[in-house]
């Protein structure tokens, strides 16, 4: 009996043979400015072509800046990468969304909003955070620069197939606490390579009260816990996601894909290598307080002391070190100076009504630098019809334009040394918001609160000013 | 790529758990346009302060580990980001085996297509090997792919495994693209019979 993971993996098999990775075929090859010029290059240096520039899309996102985005990059490397890009994408006839373009943005925002991730399909691209797509049922996941040449050159890649494991959380989330919170629970509790060599399938209630947006979330984290991909079974809130969007199938097309996609969820009694159970009333909003994204605690509790922090003693001093915290430090004390909303975890429509919800009425606090960076062009453009870009800028945020930004600190925006930072994103290890920064890892309604309050807080307890509209987007 | 027979050199050990892909390279480094030349900022963070000068404490800026070409690392080494530039820089600064008891997958498997050998062993002999790197002055050790053996002359010899497959093509230095378009038949075939529903991105494609 077979797991979805089984099923996508069997009908994308284009060769196998015993004792040798599988060779299977990519329906989607997404692309970015930083590990794709090279592999342009490899296959210049061979005098190969791109085999099918139509299953292919790109964006650009790391390196390009989030405000004034018209003017001139400054970076010269920067600058370079991005007309190295344009350059291999024109001439090898790829439709890519350049700077400003309308639907530009973060590779893992763009692509599920203009229906391009659909289930049952192979997605893969330059960047670990491919995982993001199995929130639809489709088997995505990153793969290296000589993998990106390979796919361009063949449309195949040869793969290893993983072990299934199973992830089940029962129950309900409790008001207040989001999917980032789930997955940052789970995380804490298998640790960084607790899934190395799965692919996790996620299930069970929670999962399937959570929406697209949600679920892409959880399913973006899942590398963080070591896994190659993470999926969630296609069901009818992935079609009525998917139902019009720009890629979708249509008509008659869209009658027999859904009955295709029916077909995918793991079958009762398939088989998994490993199950493991959640109950999601038990979850708390989270914060990272190390270097780590296993390194995390409940909001309302305290950085842990070594003897229960499930990590070793050199890990530990190390993080605590680098973060400058002491042990049993309260969480709600920790202050921050700096509030970054976005990333492909959590810069989408929902994470910003969210944020704007808690925000709205308030101030940032005046020792507190604060910006929200929508993931795509499209969400931008939505924040700001729906008003949630007045909310943020009247209560002092900076409101930017799509890309990775402060995520990954590539196009300019990065933390100074010492500053701490609470972060919608998701990687907190040393560095990577900028040299001797600290990042606090939460969801997009604790980031929101921090902000305003100067440190973290629990927003199960937050004095809402308005309480009205979308209300229920918050109470899942 | 370069192929991996047998391999003689210099241990050197940063022996702790989850060193990432942000640590091994750090990302201001990930916006050049080529595949090398990133030997200089392998571990930049580290090995460097704020002015850019040197660490003199950090391992590879030791004169007695500065021509090591075999790292010694602890668990999950390489999570993080798919980023090849980590191994590419590993590569450049001139390493040639990497030994760890467990790695994270994507890097684990970037390492091999570009002739970086990726070696799991078991935590407790990985310990062994730091111990006698950081005792013994010019500690050599030789890895031999087609015996799976890695060796000191005295004092060490152990198995380790790995992908026969993999191992195949480290030991042949084989091109994988060339290898996947002697299927080309193969993919021509499975592209007819892909469904009917799946887009096509560019419309001066036949649809
Ligand atoms: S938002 Fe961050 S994690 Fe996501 S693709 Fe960009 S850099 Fe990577």
């Amino acid at each position: 009996m077979k797991t979805l993971y089984d099923k996508i993996w069997d009908a994308h098999i284009v060769h196998a043979e015993s004792g040798k990775p599988a060779l299977l075929y990519v329906d989607l090859h997404l692309i970015h400015e930083v590990t794709t010029p090279q592999a342009f290059d490899g296959l210049r240096e061979k005098n190969r072509k791109v085999r099918r520039p139509d299953l292919t899309i790109g964006t650009l996102d790391h390196s390009i800046p989030t405000k004034n985005i018209f003017g001139k990059i400054t970076d010269e490397f920067a600058a370079k990468q991005i007309e190295v890009f344009r350059k291999h994408c024109n001439k090898n006839n790829i439709k890519f969304f350049d700077i400003g373009a309308d639907h530009q943005g973060i590779v893992h925002v763009f692509a599920p909003e203009m229906g391009l991730s659909q289930p049952g399909m192979t997605i893969v691209c330059g960047d670990s955070h491919t995982s993001t797509h199995g929130a639809f049922g489709a088997l995505a996941f990153g793969i290296g620069t000589s993998e990106v040449e390979q796919v361009l050159a063949t449309q195949c890649l040869q793969q290893t197939k993983s072990k299934n494991l199973l992830i089940r959380i029962g129950g309900k989330l409790g008001f207040g606490v989001t999917a980032k919170d789930l997955i940052l629970h789970i995380i804490g509790i298998i640790g960084t390579d607790g899934a190395n060599g799965f692919v996790i399938e996620y299930s069970g209630e929670a999962i399937e009260n959570l929406t697209m947006e949600a679920r892409m979330t959880v399913c973006n984290m899942s590398i963080e816990a070591g896994a190659r991909a993470g999926l969630i079974a296609p069901d009818e809130t992935t079609f009525e996601y998917l139902k019009e969007k720009f890629y979708a199938p249509k008509g008659e097309n869209w009658e027999n894909a859904m009955e295709y996609w029916k077909t995918l969820p793991s079958e009762k009694d398939a088989k998994f290598d490993k199950t493991i159970e959640i109950n999601a009333n038990e979850i708390a909003p989270y914060v990272s307080w190390g270097t780590t994204p296993a390194m995390v605690a409940p909001v309302d509790g305290n950085v842990p002391e070594l003897s229960v922090a499930k990590i070793d003693g050199q890990s530990y001093e190390r993080a605590l070190n680098y973060m400058n915290l002491q042990p049993s430090q309260k969480i709600e004390e920790i202050e921050i100076n700096r509030a970054f909303i976005g990333s492909c975890t959590n810069s989408r429509i929902e994470d910003l009504r969210i944020a704007a919800q808690i925000v709205k009425g308030y101030k940032v606090n005046s020792k507190v630098s604060a910006m929200v960076v929508p993931g795509s062009q499209t969400v931008k453009k939505q924040a700001e019809s729906e008003g949630l870009a007045k909310i943020f800028t009247d209560a002092g945020f900076e409101w930017r334009e799509s890309g990775c930004s402060m995520c990954v600190a590539m196009n300019g925006d990065f933390l100074l040394s010492g500053e701490r930072c609470a972060s919608t994103s998701n990687r907190n290890f040393e560095g990577r918001q900028g040299r001797g920064g600290q990042t606090h890892l939460a969801s997009p309604a604790t980031v929101a609160a921090a902000a305003i309050c100067g440190h973290f807080t629990d927003v199960r307890d937050w004095k809402f000013k308005d309480n009205g509209l979308w209300f229920l987007v918050f109470g899942l | 790529m370069q192929a991996f027979k047998k391999h003689t050199g210099k241990t050197a050990a940063i022996f702790q758990p989850n060193i990432d892909t942000d640590q091994i390279l750090p990302k201001q480094f990930l916006k050049r346009i080529t595949k090398n030349g990133y030997g200089n900022f392998l571990f930049f963070d580290w090995r460097f302060d704020e002015q850019g000068n040197e660490k003199p404490d950090f391992v590879l800026n030791q004169p007695r580990f500065r021509d090591a070409s075999i790292l010694l690392a602890g668990k999950n080494f390489g999570s993080g980001s798919s980023r090849e530039h980590a191994p590419w820089s590993l590569a450049d600064f001139g390493f040639r085996v990497v030994i760890a008891p467990s790695f994270g997958e994507i890097f684990y498997n970037n390492c091999f297509k570009i002739g970086l050998l990726p070696i799991i062993l078991e935590e407790n002999l990985v310990a062994e090997l730091v111990e006698k790197t950081e005792k013994i002055e010019n500690y050599l050790l030789t890895v031999d792919l087609e015996k799976l053996l890695i060796f000191n002359e005295k004092n060490f010899s152990v198995r380790f495994a790995t992908d026969e497959f993999r191992r195949e093509c480290l030991l042949n230095g084989w091109d994988d693209i060339g290898l996947i378009l002697k299927f080309e038949d193969k993919i021509s075939e499975f592209e007819l019979k892909r469904p009917l529903w799946t887009f096509f991105l560019n419309e001066n494609k036949e649809q």
